[in-house]
């Protein structure tokens, strides 16, 4: 390469070392992109297949039977969607709640108690929550709420609230803590109680990432395979009513993790369970659209007040 | 600019599809050295797994190595090359044959064992005998309540293997369809299908709910398992060694190997041994039934 002696040499050594980061760092960002193309596309390869084996009547219908050709897929998707909304009421409330007390609340110690704790139910692998979903919350659930078997939606929704809960309290914390300060003292000023500086002006001000802290534990919650299997009992059951989150049911992560490994490359039944994996791709792709979206219009009504 | 990146992603596709075809073709020579892989049913696995450590005492030059997964699993890779042994508590479908056909791969059959499959209750459950025709009602979803079979007033709960096992297809057969190929019966859905044995024995630990099934081979001492009768009116039988060679229980079957055409020179010489009374022996020890020749 060029002379190091020379001034102009190391100028163009700069310009080069300079080119090839920005250019490894354009390709990184690029990749992401890339791969989800990529994941997307074979995705739809093996997914749409389906649609031309298995006519739209029995793919909507009622029963989950695969080794009988019943490709009814209704009730891993209500099974899914009540899993995840029970995990929601959970999460949520109990996740911002926490956020705002650590960010808010809380003593300086109490904090540095707290965010590493909630950090470590964050790496708790799901297969140890399984566990004791298996051997302490099922059995419990049972005899609590004289339910038939503690195998439930609601076992899974409770293991999934706690999988998300560390998601919704870290963003939603990391949101509340960038409200400047001077809204706080402004709400203090003019005489507003802590419940109400909270409540009408960090929350609201903090809006946007609280929201996405929402739907990135809705997002983890969707996708979770290995608790739900060993806790909902996967019977592949319609979930239509609010009952329906005391029996079990069976999910479509859960579905497609147990199934997987028995299809033969190309049968109706392996294409049907990538169809299902498309499905739950689409799912987190409109959650993630619809996150964004909101977050978006709500900046730019902030920014209208603040015009 | 652009177009280095969309060099990029294709070379990125023919990566992923060239790995893809590049395993088809590895069968071979894994049978050739005297490593044998085998693969499958859950049922077989720990009777696979004391089978091949005594083998590997004996015969310190072959390596053995046993996963479960599932019959359908271990059919499927056999078909896919990845396996040489599959071990199956069912017969291979005509559906697997077709597509092991399409591979260039022909299934040769072996029977290694036998096996029973027992109902099992939680040993709080009054209950203790059925008639075939009664079980094939509760997991259909024709009796849901204990009383209507002479138990206390509670509901069933329906425990199965996930429908990869060869035990739930077994069961399906021979119990809830009573053996009739032309039944249409299936499961009731609010059929609770748990991914391992452990899942099922667990539940009927602390259920009193419960019913489940399993192989004769996992069933603890603590659970409570029922007399069948094949008939009604035929005497209620519960399952054991004794009962499964003379043929009076009535749900019990043959446990399979499968090898992708004739087997290798090592790999018959474990299936022979499998066979040999020494190889039975370790059958009997696990709560199977040795076959009888």
């Amino acid at each position: 390469m060029s002379n190091p002696g020379n001034s102009t040499g190391t100028k163009s050594d700069l310009s080069w070392q300079e080119y090839i980061i920005t250019r490894a760092i354009r390709a990184a960002g690029y990749s992401a992109v890339v791969f989800v193309a990529l994941i997307f596309y074979f995705l739809l390869r093996e997914g749409l297949p389906t649609l031309g084996e298995v006519s739209f009547s029995d793919l909507f219908a009622l029963r989950w039977y695969p080794i009988e050709n019943y490709f009814g897929i209704l009730p891993l998707i209500s099974g899914t969607v009540i899993v995840t909304l029970g995990a929601a009421l959970i999460a949520v409330p109990f996740g911002i709640g926490t956020a705002i007390f650590i960010s808010e609340i809380a003593p300086r110690w109490a904090r540095e108690i707290l965010k590493p704790l909630v950090e470590l139910l964050g790496g708790l692998p799901s297969v140890v929550l399984g566990f004791l979903g298996i051997l302490v919350l099922a059995p419990n659930l049972r005899i609590l709420l004289n339910l038939p078997t503690g195998l439930t939606a609601l076992a899974g929704s409770i293991l999934l609230g706690a999988i998300a809960l560390p998601t919704v309290v870290s963003v939603a914390e990391d949101a509340l803590d960038t409200v400047p300060r001077s809204y706080r003292e402004g709400a203090w000023a003019l005489g507003a109680t802590r419940w109400q500086t909270i409540w009408r002006v960090t929350l609201p001000a903090a809006r946007s990432g609280v929201l996405t802290a929402v739907m990135l534990g809705i997002g983890r919650a969707i996708g979770e395979t290995m608790t739900v299997m060993m806790v909902t009992g996967n019977a592949p059951v319609l979930a239509v009513t609010p009952g329906a989150l005391f029996s079990p049911v069976r999910t479509m992560t859960a579905t497609i993790a147990a199934e997987m490994g028995e299809v033969a490359n190309g049968s109706v039944h392996y294409h049907t369970l990538f169809f299902i994996g498309m499905l739950l791709f689409i799912f987190s792709l409109v959650i993630n659209v619809t996150a964004s979206a909101v977050v978006f219009r709500s900046k730019k009504r902030a920014e209208k007040v603040l015009s | 600019m652009k177009r280095n990146l969309f060099l990029l992603a294709f070379f990125l596709i023919f990566l992923i599809t060239g790995c893809g075809s590049n395993q088809e073709g590895q069968s071979g020579p894994a049978s050739a050295s005297a490593y044998i892989e085998n693969k499958g049913s859950d049922t077989i696995v720990n009777l696979a797994l004391a089978w091949a450590e005594q083998y590997q005492i004996e015969h310190p030059e072959i390596r053995i190595s046993v996963t479960g997964g599932g019959s359908g699993t271990g059919i499927a890779s056999l078909i896919n090359g990845t396996v040489g042994l599959a071990n199956a508590s069912r017969q291979i479908t005509a559906d697997e044959t077709k597509q092991a056909e399409a591979q260039g791969i022909h299934p040769v059959e072996h029977i290694i064992a036998r096996d029973a499959i027992a109902v099992i209750v939680n040993p709080g459950n009054p209950v203790s005998q059925l008639t075939l025709q009664q079980v094939s009602d509760i997991y259909s979803g024709k009796i849901s309540n204990w009383q209507q079979i002479g138990g206390e007033d509670r509901p069933i709960v329906r425990l199965s293997r996930e429908t990869n096992s060869g035990t739930h297809v077994y069961f399906l057969a021979t119990v809830l369809r009573l053996g009739d190929s032309k039944s249409k019966t299936l499961f009731s859905t609010d059929t609770l299908l748990l991914p391992s044995s452990e899942g099922i024995i667990n539940e009927l630990r602390q259920n009193p709910n419960a019913i489940g099934y399993d192989g004769l081979g996992y069933v603890p001492k603590d659970l409570k398992v029922i007399a069948l009768a094949g008939k009604q009116g035929a005497p209620y039988v519960l399952p054991s060694i004794a009962t499964v060679n003379n043929n009076t229980y009535a749900v019990s079957r043959d446990l399979y190997m499968y090898t992708a055409g004739d087997a290798s020179d090592a790999m018959k010489a474990y299936l022979d041994w499998i066979v040999s009374p020494e190889g039975q022996k370790i059958v009997a020890s696990q709560g199977f039934v040795p076959v009888a020749r």
